[in-house]
C-alpha cells in the first residue's frame, strides 16, 4: 500500500524549473534511495516531501491525505526530514534532544534518550556533552536521534553518511538497516557507492529533476 | 526661573560645530557634507515649525488638538519604525502593525503616568513626553526588527532544521525573537545603568538649566527611566511577536528571500 504518492509534482524557483512533472509512488515500509548528480534537484525533493518547500504544481499525497490539508508541524512530525551536516542547537547534547519533547509538550524522558544513545553506540553520559566537542560523526548521530526519539512514519535522510568517519558511517548504517525492519518508509540521497550496491530499490535523477531510471532488485 | 539666552546670533555662532563636522567629513572622506547639511536644514525647518504649533497648541490648550498632536507623533514614528524594517513587504498591514506596537507602548506607558499623578494633563506636559516615548519606543522597535531580519538569515539553517523536526514557527523562532526582543531593549538598559554617572539626559539638563533644584530633577529623571524602559520592553515585544510570522509563508516554511 502506498504511503507516498507524488502526482505530476513540479518545483520552480526564480523562473528555473528544478523539479519537473515528477511522479513517484513509494510504498509503506519501502526503502527508497535516490542518487543523480549533484544539483539534479535531489535534496529539493526530499524537502518538497517534508514540507519545506511547496510544490509549484501537483500533489504530495501522504496516508491518503494531500499534504496541504495536514497541520503544517504535525506533518512534519511524521515526514521527518534528517539533514546531511546537521546544525546542533544551544549549549549541549540535552538541549538537542529536549527538543522533540518540547514540541509535542512532553516531558523529558531520560530512559528513551538514553535507549536511542545506545543504539548509535554513545554513551548515557553523553547528553551533557557540549556540542561544540562534538566530531562530525557525533553530531550526525545526534540529529538522527532527534529525528527518530518519535518515530515518524517516513524518514529522510539527505546524504547522511557523507564526509563521516568510517566508524560513524558503520553505525548509522547499522541503524538504517535496524529502522527498515522497525516500519519506517525511508527515503535516502546518496552518492555512497557501498549504500548504491546493498540499496533494494534504485531511482537514478539526472539533470533537471527527472526520473531517468528506476532498479528495482 | 532663569532666563535661558540662546539668541539668533549664539545659534549662528553655534553653526561651527556643524562646520567641524564637516570638514572632518571632507578630510576623511566620508562622503557626509551632503547628508549633514540636508539634516540640519531639515531639524532647523522642522522645528521651527514645530515650535510655533506647539506655541499655539499650549495658548489654546484644547484637549483634542491635543490628543491629535499626540496622534500624530505616534503616527510619524510609526512610518520611521516600519521604514526601518527590512523584511517589511510594503503592505500597509504591516504598518498598522508597526502603528499598534507604538500606540500601545506610548499610551499605555503616557497612561501610567498619568495615573501615577506625576503629569498634568495639560498640552505642555502630555505632548513633549509623548514625543519621548513614542521616540524611544521607535528607536526599539526598528532595533528589534534589524536584529530579526540578520538573525532570520544567519540562522536559516537551524530554523529549517526545527521546522523540518515539526517544530511550529513560533518555537522555531523563539531564541530569535528573544535575542532580538533583548537587542532592543539593551541601549534603554544601559542608559539606564550609566545615567547621571556619565550623561545627565535631555529632560534632567532641561530642568536644570530652566533653574530647577538638581534634586528636584532627578525625580523627574528617574520617572523617565521608568518609562523608558516600559514603552521599550513593550513596543519590541508586540513588533518582535508580530513581525517574526512574515518570515514564513502561508504553509509555515521559511520564505526564500530572507
Amino acid at each position: 500500500m502506498a504511503i507516498l504518492t507524488l502526482k505530476n509534482v513540479s518545483y520552480t524557483v526564480d523562473q528555473q524549473q528544478i523539479i519537473p512533472d515528477l511522479n513517484l509512488t513509494v510504498a509503506a515500509n519501502d526503502f527508497l534511495t535516490i542518487t543523480g548528480p549533484s544539483g539534479c534537484g535531489k535534496s529539493t525533493l526530499l524537502k518538497l516531501i517534508a514540507s519545506l518547500a511547496t510544490p509549484t504544481s501537483g500533489e504530495i499525497i501522504f496516508a491518503g491525505k494531500n499534504q496541504l490539508d495536514y497541520e503544517r508541524p504535525l506533518y512534519r512530525q511524521q515526514v521527518s526530514y534528517c539533514f546531511q551536516q546537521p546544525t546542533l542547537f544551544d549549549q549541549t547534547v540535552r538541549d538537542n534532544l529536549q527538543l522533540p519533547f518540547e514540541i509535542r509538550q512532553q516531558d523529558f524522558d531520560q530512559a528513551r534518550v538514553t535507549n536511542y544513545l545506545e543504539l548509535v553506540a554513545l554513551p548515557a553520559n553523553f547528553i551533557d556533552k557540549k556540542i561544540t566537542d562534538l566530531s562530525g560523526g557525533e553530531r550526525q548521530r545526534v540529529a538522527l536521534i532527534r529525528n527518530l526519539i518519535f518515530p515518524p512514519k517516513i524518514l529522510l535522510l539527505d546524504e547522511v553518511t557523507a564526509g563521516l568517519d568510517s566508524r560513524s558511517k558503520e553505525i548509522v548504517q547499522d541503524l538504517i538497516r535496524q529502522l527498515t525492519q522497525d516500519k519506517i518508509t525511508l527515503i535516502q540521497v546518496t552518492h555512497d557507492s557501498d549504500e548504491l550496491k546493498t540499496a533494494a530499490n534504485i531511482i537514478h535523477m539526472k539533470q533537471g529533476g527527472i526520473i531517468d531510471e528506476t532498479i528495482s532488485r | 526661573m532663569k532666563q535661558l539666552v540662546v539668541n539668533n546670533a549664539s545659534l549662528a555662532l553655534a553653526f561651527m560645530l556643524v562646520l567641524v563636522a564637516m570638514i572632518i567629513s571632507t578630510k576623511e572622506k566620508l562622503h557626509l557634507a551632503k547628508d549633514i547639511i540636508y539634516s540640519i536644514i531639515r531639524a532647523i525647518i522642522q522645528l521651527t515649525i514645530i515650535g510655533y504649533v506647539l506655541k499655539y497648541i499650549f495658548q489654546l490648550n484644547n484637549a483634542w488638538l491635543t490628543i491629535l498632536m499626540c496622534l500624530l507623533i505616534v503616527v510619524n514614528a510609526s512610518w520611521n519604525a516600519y521604514k526601518r524594517n527590512p523584511n517589511a513587504r510594503h503592505h500597509f498591514r504591516d504598518y498598522l502593525e508597526t502603528f499598534l506596537a507604538l500606540f500601545i507602548s506610548t499610551f499605555v506607558t503616557l497612561g501610567l503616568i498619568i495615573l501615577s499623578g506625576s503629569l498634568k494633563l495639560v498640552p505642555s506636559q502630555i505632548i513633549p513626553i509623548t514625543g519621548m516615548i513614542a521616540g524611544n519606543s521607535m528607536v526599539a522597535v526598528g532595533l528589534c526588527y534589524r536584529a530579526l531580519n540578520s538573525q532570520f538569515r544567519d540562522q536559516r539553517q537551524q530554523i529549517l532544521e526545527k521546522l523540518a523536526l515539526g517544530a511550529p514557527i513560533k518555537t522555531a523562532s523563539l531564541p530569535i525573537l528573544r535575542e532580538s526582543i533583548k537587542t532592543a531593549m539593551q541601549p534603554t538598559i544601559d542608559q539606564a545603568k550609566t545615567v547621571g554617572l556619565v550623561n545627565l539626559p535631555g529632560m534632567m539638563s532641561g530642568l536644570i538649566f530652566a533653574g530647577v533644584d538638581p534634586v528636584r530633577a532627578i525625580r523627574y529623571q528617574i520617572l523617565i527611566t521608568f518609562m523608558l524602559l516600559s514603552t521599550t520592553s513593550l513596543g519590541a515585544i508586540i513588533a518582535g511577536y508580530q513581525a517574526y510570522r512574515h518570515y514564513f509563508n502561508d504553509q509555515q516554511q521559511l520564505n526564500e528571500t530572507n
